[in-house]
């Protein structure tokens, strides 16, 4: 099979790049995935006045380092975008890595802070609080980890000039993953 | 036109070096091969799927006897049965036929494209629904047997093992769901950006065939339902495998969530299916009635309205679940309201062929079965609406009739028209008509046959979940009807290798089938039948809708969508076929 892309991926009917355009529906899919799981967990926020005080155990913290970590790295992602519309690959690779190491930095604060926690006795089974604590953070932990693979495989591309398109919709992706965290950070360990 | 058609044909360009058997039908990015691939794995999780019913219909039938082919039925192997049935027919043989294989094979040939956006992604879609298909499978054979929770998944039955008696089954089960929503994700994706930015020029938002409108919608229907039963299935699998109490009551959990959570997704499930399936009788009623379609925005509108109102019915499933009245009765006013957009639809049908020259031929009679039968689902679905009604409903087999008539239209009665209709334009053959209508006729009886005496047994109070009735003294007078339903099972069943028989027969031996046979309008029939890799010799131009037929002053009783006005000379196609030749 050679490499070139039919026409149906060259068409833009919407005058929207394709690649785009699907990326906004993965958006979509996801909200709708996150907004299931934070839905239920708020739902039970609001009965269970007790989750309060499970709350303030959670280190606030390594939770707002995180958050620096994480939207610090989106700036590296939107520069290597405006590399990438400049035509300088390589630039948009670096930047790119820039980001993976931004993501591995939160990787590494989060694996600190869980195995403090589990340590101390709170694991996933502890209580529900505990329980969408692991789920709602280490689903997006996997998001993290998913984006950074993609970033990495864009950045290899990148650097030979090539596919130079795709460094924006990976950047949107991770922008997506900041704006989850945004919502996980005060809902997890802020609302005590 | 016929003219135009002979051109295409004698076109027919063959591909450069056969690319040998793997790489054509395993591993190929082609739309087509890939729309096979979804239509023969659903073919044959359906025969998966008839014979556990069968199965289970000859115990209620027949309680304690030894079943043919199979042999004596347990209360967990009853279980074990009816939940592989409810959970194979719905995610692994409705949603691949109609929406994955359907909207692979018609999307790029309908909107003159030569292949889906995202070629690589459609081939990961399906070889992720393949592992799921495989997983589900498979938990036959462990131990305990497949999951024994029912197709709705309710903790804490299917939460913990020592309620559902399958250890094994019940995780795997959450993970091929997981996988196969995964795999309808990725294809819904890439049919929804496909049909925004890859129609072929000239084809404006209004010229794109109901049934590619109908397949977008139910994409974006599932892509908005469908998260939060994954973030649900998550956690469910985590409170069988690691202990969580999310649906564990004595843990604070509620396990009413997941009815929620399911819900939530399984109403809009039932349009995700039914949509495809409405869009495939709009384009054979059209073009066996030799009419324009009827009020052509009106369908998309009410689909729309249908797409947005199936967000706001899910609790009608939980009247006596326990919550709250108030709720109960604002999901009846939604249930209800439901209905019009869907009865607006039929009556649309119905529009369309007063009035026209109807062609009684196979796709035509599966067409008018499908409002004639999904007719009596959608009324029956009145009474358990209502919230007063579905309380004494609730539970029973009339529950069970109602939902059979409205997806065995969708599932087979939608899916047989659309196959013995699009059949010449897959296979470049026809399927044999006699053969066609013996089985038409065969099915549509038997179907009837069985679920009516259904509605009686449930209106009589006979309860779904019982594995064997002769522990009912009070339900014993009710045992008649469930032989009967039973008895036209197996005719069903029996007529179904004459479909099978026709389809594989034809394939190979069929009579030859031309570009366009049944003098239809939209693009899929300028391409050359089959369709070869690329699709269209030259990349099609849209003049028009897709139903201008019997247009007045017109020889040709149609007018396809391609063809130039007879006042506009084009010089040539206007993107290059170079380009399509290049793979």
């Amino acid at each position: 099979m050679s490499s070139s892309k039919p026409i149906a991926t060259t068409r833009s009917v919407m005058n929207l790049p394709t690649g785009r355009l699907a990326l906004w529906w993965v958006i979509a899919s996801e909200i709708v995935i996150f907004g299931g799981l934070l839905g239920s967990y708020i739902m039970f926020r609001l009965s269970h006045d007790a989750w309060a005080e499970q709350a303030a155990i959670t280190s606030t913290l390594a939770g707002a380092t995180n958050t620096f970590i994480l939207l610090t790295s989106s700036l590296s992602a939107v520069l290597a975008h405006q590399a990438a519309e400049r035509g300088d690959g390589p630039r948009a690779a670096k930047m790119l890595r820039l980001t993976v190491l931004g993501g591995l930095g939160f990787l590494i604060v989060k694996s600190i802070e869980w195995t403090g926690e589990i340590q101390h006795g709170y694991t996933i089974t502890s209580n529900l609080f505990w329980s969408f604590y692991y789920t709602a953070a280490g689903l997006h932990g996997l998001h993290v980890i998913a984006g950074m693979i993609c970033m990495l495989i864009v950045a290899r591309a990148a650097a030979r000039n090539q596919e130079l398109q795709r460094v924006e919709i990976v950047g949107l992706y991770w922008h997506f993953v900041d704006v989850v965290w945004i919502f996980l950070f005060p809902l997890l360990y802020i609302a005590k | 036109m016929s003219a135009h058609a002979i051109a295409h044909e004698a076109h027919g360009h063959h591909e450069h070096a056969d690319p040998g058997f793997f790489r054509k039908y395993l591993w190929s990015t082609d739309h087509k091969v890939i729309g096979m691939q979804y239509l023969f794995t659903g073919m044959f999780m359906a025969i998966i799927g008839g014979f556990t019913v069968y199965v289970f219909r000859m115990q209620l039938a027949f309680p304690g006897e030894s079943v043919p082919g199979y042999g004596y039925v347990n209360a967990t192997a009853y279980n074990s049965l009816i939940t592989m049935h409810g959970s194979i027919m719905v995610f692994w043989v409705a949603m691949p036929v109609l929406i994955a294989s359907f909207g692979n094979f018609l999307i790029p040939l309908m909107l003159g494209c030569d292949d889906m956006a995202f070629p690589k992604l459609n081939r990961l879609s399906y070889q992720i629904f393949l592992l799921s298909a495989l997983v589900v499978l498979s938990t036959f054979f462990v131990p305990g047997g497949a999951f024994g929770g029912a197709w709705t998944s309710y903790p804490p039955l299917s939460a913990s093992a020592a309620y559902n008696a399958t250890p094994w089954g019940a995780p795997m089960w959450l993970i091929a769901v997981i996988l196969e929503f995964v795999a309808f994700l990725l294809g819904g994706i890439n049919f929804v950006t496909t049909a925004m930015n890859s129609r072929a020029p000239g084809m404006k938002m209004f010229d794109v065939p109901i049934v590619v409108w109908m397949i977008v919608l139910a994409s974006l229907v599932f892509m908005g339902s469908v998260g939060p039963l994954v973030a649900g299935a998550i956690m469910l699998l985590f409170d069988q495998l690691i202990g969580t109490g999310f649906f564990n009551p004595n843990t604070g959990g509620d396990p009413i969530l997941w009815q929620h959570l399911f819900w939530f997704f399984g109403h809009p499930e039932v349009y995700v299916v039914l949509l495809p399936a409405v869009g495939i009788v709009a384009e054979v009623m059209t073009v066996f009635s030799r009419k324009k379609l009827f009020a052509y925005r009106t369908v998309v509108y009410t689909a729309l309205a249908t797409s947005v109102i199936s967000f706001f019915v899910w609790a009608h499933h939980q009247f006596i679940a326990g919550i709250d009245p108030r709720m109960a009765g604002i999901f009846t006013v939604t249930t209800l309201i439901i209905s019009v957009p869907i009865a607006e639809m039929m009556f649309v049908y119905i529009a369309t062929m007063y009035g026209g020259s109807i062609r009684l031929a196979t796709p035509m009679l599966w067409a008018l079965a499908f409002i004639a039968e999904f007719l009596i689902g959608g009324v029956t679905g009145i009474f358990l609406g209502a919230s007063g009604a579905d309380v004494y409903f609730h539970d029973t087999y009339f529950v069970l009739a109602h939902f059979h008539y409205t997806f065995f239209p969708i599932a087979f009665i939608g899916t047989f028209a659309g196959l013995t209709y699009w059949f010449p334009k897959m296979f470049g053959r026809h399927m044999n008509e006699t053969l066609g209508k013996i089985h038409f006729w065969g099915t549509v009886v038997a179907f009837n046959a069985i679920f009516i005496p259904l509605f009686l047994a449930g209106a009589g109070g006979d309860h779904r979940r019982i594995f064997d009735y002769s522990a009912f003294p009070e339900l014993a007078s009710l045992q008649p009807l469930r032989q009967i339903a039973t008895i036209a099972l197996l005719v069903l069943i029996a007529f179904q290798p004459v479909f099978l028989f026709n389809f594989f027969y034809s394939m190979f031996r069929g009579k030859r089938a031309t570009a366009n046979p049944w003098h239809a309008n939209t693009l899929e029939w300028a391409a050359p039948s089959p369709p070869p890799h690329g699709n269209f010799p030259e990349m099609p131009v849209v003049y028009r809708g897709p139903y201008e037929y019997s247009v007045e002053g017109r020889e040709d009783d149609y007018w396809p969508q391609h063809v130039p006005p007879d006042d506009v000379t084009v010089d040539g196609p206007v993107e290059a076929p170079v380009a399509a030749g290049g793979h």
